[in-house]
């Protein structure tokens, strides 16, 4: 709270909204203000010239929520997210002017591919001097133009309280992103009345709630008449708390749930129906269910390219239908039979009361059918005794946790293995970068839900990384060893950018060209040292399950745990790029098919 | 309109649920086509340059944009003049829509509208050619705003065809400069209701269901 010396009675006045006796107080006390009165709890930033002024009011306002100093604007970025993600809060980032905001643009384009609610406060030269090549100047709302939900340049003191308003607003609310707001130097200097509004006031700014009853109508028709439905379950699921919504669908009508990158956690894994993820590195009868089904309803789904191959080739028999809050997602990539506009949950509940039970029992034989005829991708264990199969660190993971933790997850092969061989069955317990695909994403954004576990659930973190994506922001690690974070990281290292050598090897005749890094890896047991963290690793699969044992009894800091895995291991089945979602490699032994195939 | 411009899985999607190719409402659903869009946002230069910036960011077309205040000076009118068919216009009204600045997105298209240009034109003229300049002149219902001793500043309004004909015929006549407004439009009526941009989707299969209850 401020004290008595930042207010000045004399000078309190009547605020825009009305209110008297507000107290007149700097730009950045305002901001200070503000974010507690929005109920922040954390804060992930990295002082400059430009903030300087709203760092210096934390420090003699001591405010209600925690302030995390970052090692680098990027980390911070995807520590907002990873908080974000785990636990459905808004992520809040405050850096300075130039790099410190050019640092976060690959974490905003992240938040917004990935629809994650963030707010990032940048500092900016004082007004006189935007737009003169200043020192540390960038046209920070232009760069981030297309890469926000909305952005903001605040230009006077007084509208710095409703702009913070509506930012969270913004973020927060409809689909999900992030907003970016920008605050030059003589802003935070000048003095204002403060009240924060009760309302964000946007007029051009609406967020649908419930679809229209009559397309709801049409869209329980279309269960009732089809026979092979099928659900395609995506983030926008857990962004609108609606995977109990789900469930009780799902269940009732009998339909086989199929569960995006972003959406799973939103079904349990372990349930009859659940058919597990699709897609590029989706399993065979889950795609073969979608080229076969007859009706399929997405749900917070947005028909990415690595879901759908060739767009005109994927799930030719199906009617469409779309639930998703966002209307400029209808039809955008896939053309949809029936919309439902709607915030998920409202969407599922009107539609609950409408579907009556339905046997599709034939159906799910069929699936069962596909399962048995091509079951998920049976990895073998490694000749050469040092190295251990990945797959079985994700499953010994599993085991350990029995899918009570929040599981992130990096870029890459890794990533896809985590995807296929660990059970999701919570909401919020999977954290990954799908849309923008950003290598080092996973140590920060672990970094952020572990924050995020102080304040309110109480879940192991768990982060999966490669030795490529690992390094990407790898500074973070001691910001998690300065908190006493207790987090899990699992480093598998093939020392190679497994993703990319699995395409050189796939489509570009094993031209590895600059994947191998091996000669730049650093030694990841002494990294994690230097970091003040705990350093195991595991050079043989017996020693699998000890070094876990070992990092579980740790619980004041991070511990990175390092699997040495075969370079020449590969994700599978994998949809080619641009293939049909039927037409999948499924196993090794098809590269060579496709290799005399030409 | 032909089969050959919906896409593969359109037409295989319809075939099999023996839809009609051609809806009503879907009719030339896949022909290009020059959309008039009205646009009223917050009047801020921010506000403009996301609408641009949308345009170019999502790869449209944008034929023309004019912009001006309204009779409410914080708010702007923006007019613009985009080249695609309706499934993209359909996909650009709705982001603009979404743009947190726009509080109104109409494409004025298919309603009764009027739509008008400005458009001031340089000519060269000599004692022979200046009786024909001005015979133009008043066939497109022009004004002369300046005269030198070589040239004349022509003004003439209308809609965008009448425009480009009044370029045509000036052309022979040896232009030396065009600066053209862009398109402003106005539905008719005092108050119109704009198709659903995502008619497409649910008016046609609502239309069969009323057809088999009757």
């Amino acid at each position: 709270m401020p004290t008595d010396s930042l207010q000045s009675p004399s000078r309190s006045s009547t605020s825009q909204n009305g209110a008297v006796n507000a107290p007149t107080l700097k730009g950045s006390e305002i901001f200070v203000r503000a974010l507690e009165e929005e109920g922040v709890d954390r804060v992930f930033g990295h002082p400059g010239g430009a903030v300087i002024k709203i760092y210096d009011a934390m420090e003699r306002i001591q405010p209600s929520y925690d302030h995390v100093l970052v090692r680098h604007e990027q980390g911070g970025t995807h520590a907002a997210e990873g908080y974000a993600k785990a636990t459905g809060r808004v992520g809040t980032v405050l850096v300075t002017s130039g790099p410190g905001a050019t640092n976060t643009v690959t974490g905003i384009a992240d938040a917004y591919l990935d629809s994650v609610p963030i707010v990032v406060f940048t500092g900016q030269v004082p007004t006189h001097l935007i737009g003169n090549d200043s020192f540390q100047e960038t046209d920070t709302t232009g760069v981030t133009r297309s890469i926000t939900k909305h952005n903001f340049l605040v230009r006077d003191v007084n509208e710095l309280a409703s702009t913070v308003k509506q930012a969270y607003h913004i973020a927060r609310t409809g689909r999900p992103g992030p907003v970016v707001v920008d605050l030059p130097k003589d802003v935070q200097m000048d003095e204002a009345p403060f009240v924060y509004p009760e309302e964000p006031g946007l007029d051009g700014y609406t967020v649908p709630g419930a679809a229209a009853p009559k397309q709801v109508d049409r869209a329980a028709k279309m269960i009732e008449d089809a026979d092979k439905p099928l659900l395609y379950v995506g983030g926008g699921t857990i962004n609108a708390d609606a995977p109990e919504a789900l469930t009780a669908l799902a269940r009732k009508a009998n339909i086989p749930v199929t569960t995006t990158l972003h959406g799973l956690g939103a079904f349990p894994e372990t349930d009859d129906l659940a058919l597990g993820w699709l897609g590029m590195h989706g399993f065979y009868h889950t795609n073969m269910a979608v080229q076969n089904a007859d009706l399929i309803m997405a749900v917070g789904a947005r028909f990415d390219d690595r879901v759908t191959g060739d767009v005109d080739e994927w799930a030719p028999n199906a009617k469409i239908l779309h639930v998703d809050i966002d209307p400029s997602c209808i039809s955008k990539n896939v053309y949809a039979d029936c919309a439902l506009i709607g915030d998920a949950q409202d969407v599922l509940r009107q539609l609950l009361p409408k579907v009556e039970p339905k046997d599709t029992d034939d159906w799910l034989a069929q699936i069962d059918a596909w399962r048995a005829d091509c079951p998920p991708y049976e990895y073998e264990t490694p000749d050469d005794a040092d190295q251990i199969a990945p797959e079985s660190v994700v499953e010994a993971l599993y085991d350990k946790t029995q899918g009570e933790a929040v599981m992130v997850s990096d870029v890459g092969q890794h990533q896809m293995w985590v995807c296929q061989y660990y059970k999701f069955g919570k909401t919020r317990s999977h954290v990954s970068s799908g849309g923008l695909g950003t290598m080092g994403f996973g140590l920060p954004a672990a970094m952020g839900a572990a924050f995020g576990m102080r304040e309110g659930r109480d879940l192991d973190v768990v982060c999966v990384s490669g030795d490529g994506g690992f390094v990407m922001n790898a500074q973070e690690l001691s910001v998690a060893a300065a908190h006493g974070l207790p987090l899990k990281i699992a480093v598998l290292n093939n020392n190679y950018l497994g993703m990319v050598r699995q395409w050189q090897s796939l489509f570009h005749e094993d031209r590895f060209s600059h994947t191998d890094l091996k000669p730049t890896n650093p030694d990841f047991v002494t990294l994690a040292e230097a970091h003040h963290c705990v350093g195991l690793r595991a050079t043989s699969p017996d020693e699998v399950g000890d070094v876990i044992d070992q990092a579980w009894d740790v619980d004041d800091r991070p511990v990175v745990m390092e699997f040495q895995v075969p370079k020449e291991e590969m994700v599978f089945p994998m949809v080619p790029a641009g293939a049909a979602s039927d037409d999948m490699l499924t196993e090794m032994f098809d590269k060579e098919a496709i290799a005399k195939e030409g | 309109m032909s089969e050959e411009t919906l896409t593969r899985q359109q037409i295989r999607r319809k075939r099999k649920f023996g839809e009609p190719l051609l809806p009503e409402e879907e009719d030339g659903t896949e022909q290009e086509h020059r959309h008039i869009i009205a646009v009223t946002l917050e009047n801020t230069i921010g506000a403009l340059n996301r609408v641009t910036n949308l345009f170019s960011a999502r790869g449209f077309n944008l034929e023309s944009v004019a912009v001006g205040e309204t009779d409410e000076p914080s708010v702007a009118r923006l007019t613009l003049v985009t080249v695609g068919n309706d499934r993209i216009v359909a996909q650009i009204t709705r982001q603009l829509d979404n743009l947190v600045n726009t509080y109104d997105v109409t494409d004025l298209t298919d309603a009764e509208h009027v739509e008008r240009e400005l458009c001031l034109l340089k000519v060269q003229y000599s004692s022979e050619t200046r009786p024909e300049i001005l015979d133009i002149k008043d066939i497109f219902r022009g004004r002369v705003v300046n005269v030198t001793p070589e040239t004349m500043v022509l003004e003439v309004t209308g809609p965008n065809k009448k425009i480009n004909a009044f370029i045509g015929m000036m052309e022979a006549h040896g232009i030396e400069e065009v600066a053209r407004s862009g398109q402003v439009a106005m539905h008719r009526n005092l108050e119109y209701e704009p198709p659903n941009p995502l008619a497409s989707t649910d008016a046609a299969p609502s239309a069969n269901g009323a057809a088999s209850d009757a």
